[in-house]
């Protein structure tokens, strides 16, 4: 048997014992937390499990507490918890954007510091980037730290922090250098929420609900450990951070999407049949909406390809400026998919709340205005466009 | 499932780019257009590639191919888009070729085959009898006479049909024009009595033809597969050949790409190329997203064939539906960005944009595309 073909059945079997039952079926994902909140017992026991493993982060070094797993296993481990319908043992900002950072930038101590607790989620971490006058021109950012004896002392306002009601840390990007160029005044500090001079207010959405929030810090303190990076330049860390943070919402994006699925049928398709019916041949009978429907499962199918090819050709480097195109791709995608849906479903999917409307079609109202941010969140679709025209395309800045 | 080309895939499209940007570049092409060649390729060139192997690659070993598979010939098909090289490579190395692979009797294989890897004999596929491509509307009659059948109908766009050696004619054996049922696929030698076929000028300047079948007597030997079962082989023939077009799309949607983006960094007007403005470069990004898409859906349509997935379907329809969609917009975009330049004759971008249409329409647009993966879908 080859190594690989050893590691799968080794996973199988651990998964077989260690999966609690609870966790083999669709449902929330944890975040962690200095105070966590599980839905279900099994949800604690899942997640101490995997940290434990370090399978919250499989490809994470194992001398900082992550699985040390190549591509190839961390593959094998990906498929074997699916075909059990195992959950995600943890979600959060410190797996999917800060820890790739940190592996890349932080010193030993920061590492061992920090990122042992993202694998075993002790720290709900958000992130300080935007701020009310600095949305895509993210490098005007005006929020100052400076250093008096051993910490910064910060001031300024955050804006779409997302859960920062929740979180326990934040990980910012803070002005040193107000006399430098602005890009090369930046760095990247690591605050804790926890303290006096931190305020944080939800930020109600056109959804109804409050996934952000506006952060403000007033003589805020961060030990000087806590810049990572060199000072004043944060905004290579930033830009890195950005690529992670690109390829993490197109992913969502595609998640949500119905390729790939058992069914032959897309999600999409079965909405569509079921609100606007079907013809003699079993066809939905809106022949309008089937093909807008076929041309969308299409374009899902090539950008699901896309994804996975670039995966192949990037299994040891790490996100790109590829990034950018899925990010484009991805979340232009999820729009129109969510339109589709009100397409099919008609005033079905506009209830606000109550009678007659299911809780499912409820959801679709909400979830349908969520996605109108997720062109915005992470750098606007424009913005992406600009990237891979000047980065990828090298077209020039105008004289 | 594999998305990247091996090493060995790699290095036979590489060199297929070497040959073609040398002996086939578009000015080659152009020349063949502007002397009205009577042939519409370069049969020494086409010696060439065989002797290069590509006429084989398809083909199995027995009959001395290199079983090569849909990934080594979407390579180089990719390549011959770029140069928009005329070559009987799709018509015989992939249609032909399959055609006989996969339903050649013995006999047949043995006929045709070493022949057709060697380069020495053409095939060309006698499918649509409409303007628009419908692989069951089909009129042609084969009626039984004694031993054999009769043959009488008319043909439209024949890829390579004025050229061929070998005609693989559909006709119906049995039932209504639209059956899926009732279709037989025979071998006709040109030379057939009572076969006429005369070149079609398109806007492509490329090979297509009209073929008009009156009172052709064909023996039982002349039948390919089963009788009256045809409609299927067609189908899986007609999978590999939309994905083989996909690719050579692919090919020359990122020729006219690059070449337009070199034009955008060149060209000035304000003071500035006209690559700084950004109405101009969102536009560019988006193509290049859309490359992006239409390449990975050809490699994995590619590779759905040679791991002969059950999925084959719905994969060449999204083939051909992604490469088809992106080569128009592509094609279209390049004209414009030109700006006058891209009207003229004189400028080789126009070529793109001629071969596009028709290329699209070749074994179904994307709509029908569209239509068929629904279907495919069970929607």
């Amino acid at each position: 048997m080859s190594k690989l073909q050893t590691f799968r059945e080794e996973t199988k079997d651990w998964l077989e014992a260690n999966c609690p039952p609870e966790m083999r079926k669709p449902g929330d994902v944890c975040w962690g937390g200095r105070n966590p909140s599980f839905s279900h017992s099994d949800q604690e026991i899942w997640l101490e499990r995997m940290g434990e493993k370090g399978w919250t982060c499989p490809t994470w070094p194992k001398e900082y507490g992550g699985g040390g797993l190549s591509f190839e296993e961390n593959k094998i481990l990906q498929e074997e918890m699916a075909a059990i319908n195992a959950r995600s043992a943890l979600g959060s900002f410190g797996i999917w954007m800060l820890g790739p950072a940190l592996l890349e930038f932080a010193s030993h101590e920061q590492k061992l510091e920090h990122i042992p607790n993202i694998v075993k989620g002790k720290i709900w971490w958000c992130q300080g980037y935007s701020e009310p006058g600095s949305g895509s021109d993210l490098a005007s950012l005006a929020t100052k730290a400076v250093l008096e004896e051993n910490d910064y002392v910060v001031n300024g306002q955050k804006i779409w922090t997302s859960n920062a009601n929740y979180a326990d840390m934040i990980f910012c990007l803070v002005r040193t250098g107000p006399q430098e160029p602005k890009h090369d005044g930046i760095s990247f500090l690591l605050i804790d929420m926890d303290q006096p001079g931190v305020e944080v207010k939800p930020i109600k959405l056109i959804s109804g609900k409050s996934p952000f929030c506006e952060t403000f810090f007033t003589d805020a303190r961060a030990p000087k450990e806590n810049l990572i990076g060199t000072l004043n330049e944060g905004w290579t860390i930033a830009k890195r951070l950005l690529q992670h943070e690109r390829s993490m919402i197109s992913g969502m994006g595609l998640g949500a999407g119905g390729g790939g699925s058992k069914s032959k049928t897309s999600g999409l398709a079965q909405l569509g049949k079921k609100y606007a019916g079907t013809d003699s041949e079993n066809k939905l009978s809106d022949s309008i909406l089937r093909t807008k429907i076929a041309k969308h499962d299409l374009n899902s199918r090539a950008f699901g390809l896309t994804l996975q090819r670039m995966g192949e050709e990037m299994k040891s480097g790490g996100p790109s400026a590829t990034a950018s195109i899925s990010k484009y791709y991805g979340t232009e995608q999820n729009k129109l998919r969510y339109e589709l849906m009100l397409e099919a479903m008609g005033t079905g999917a506009l209830g606000w709340e109550g009678e007659p409307f299911s809780a499912e079609e409820l959801a679709v109202t909400r979830d349908w205005l969520r996605t109108k941010g997720n062109s915005i969140e992470g750098g606007t679709s424009e913005v992406q466009l600009n990237v891979i025209s000047k980065r990828v395309l090298n077209l020039p800045d105008k004289a | 499932m594999a998305l990247l080309l091996n090493e060995e895939q790699q290095f036979l499209k590489d060199t297929a780019k070497e040959f073609l940007q040398k002996n086939a570049s578009i000015n080659h092409f152009r020349e063949l257009r502007d002397s009205k060649d009577e042939i519409g390729y370069s049969k020494d060139l086409w010696k060439e590639m065989a002797e290069l192997g590509w006429a084989g690659i398809l083909v199995s070993e027995e009959y001395g191919g290199s079983e090569f598979g849909m990934m080594g010939l979407g390579g180089i098909l990719e390549e011959t888009g770029r140069t928009l090289a005329p070559s009987p490579l799709f018509s015989t190395g992939l249609v032909g070729v399959s055609f006989l692979e996969l339903a050649g009797t013995e006999n047949q294989k043995q006929e045709y085959l070493p022949q057709i890897v060697s380069g020495d004999l053409t095939t060309a596929f006698a499918l649509e009898e409409g303007p628009r491509h419908s692989p069951t509307n089909i009129s042609t009659t084969a009626k039984k006479e004694g031993d054999g059948f009769v043959l009488n109908g008319q043909k439209t766009f024949v890829l390579d049909g004025h050229t061929a050696d070998l005609i693989i004619v559909a006709a119906r054996t049995e039932g209504e024009i639209n059956d899926s049922s009732g279709v037989t696929l025979f071998l006709l030698d040109k030379s057939a009595e009572g076969l006429k076929i005369s070149r079609t000028k398109m806007v492509d300047s490329r090979n297509s033809s009209e073929i008009s079948l009156s009172n052709i007597k064909v023996d039982g030997n002349q039948i390919l597969g089963e009788i009256n079962t045809g409609s299927q082989l067609i189908e899986e023939v007609l999978d590999r050949a939309q994905i083989g077009l996909a690719s050579e799309m692919v090919g020359s949607a990122l020729e006219a790409f690059e070449r337009t983006l070199e034009y955008l960094k060149e060209r000035k007007q304000f003071g500035s190329v006209i690559g700084s403005f950004q109405a101009l470069q969102h536009r560019a990004a988006i193509m290049f997203t859309e490359l992006e898409l239409a390449k990975s859906a050809v490699v994995g349509a590619l590779n759905a064939i040679d791991e002969n997935s059950n999925d084959r379907s719905r994969f060449a329809s999204l083939a051909k539906f992604k490469a088809g969609e992106t080569l128009h917009l592509v094609s279209n975009e390049a004209v414009q960005m030109h700006g006058g330049v891209g009207v003229t004759d004189e400028f080789d971008i126009g070529f793109f944009l001629k071969r596009s249409r028709v290329v699209e329409q070749i074994f179904g647009s994307s709509d029908y595309h569209i239509d068929r993966y629904a279907t495919l879908s069970e929607y």
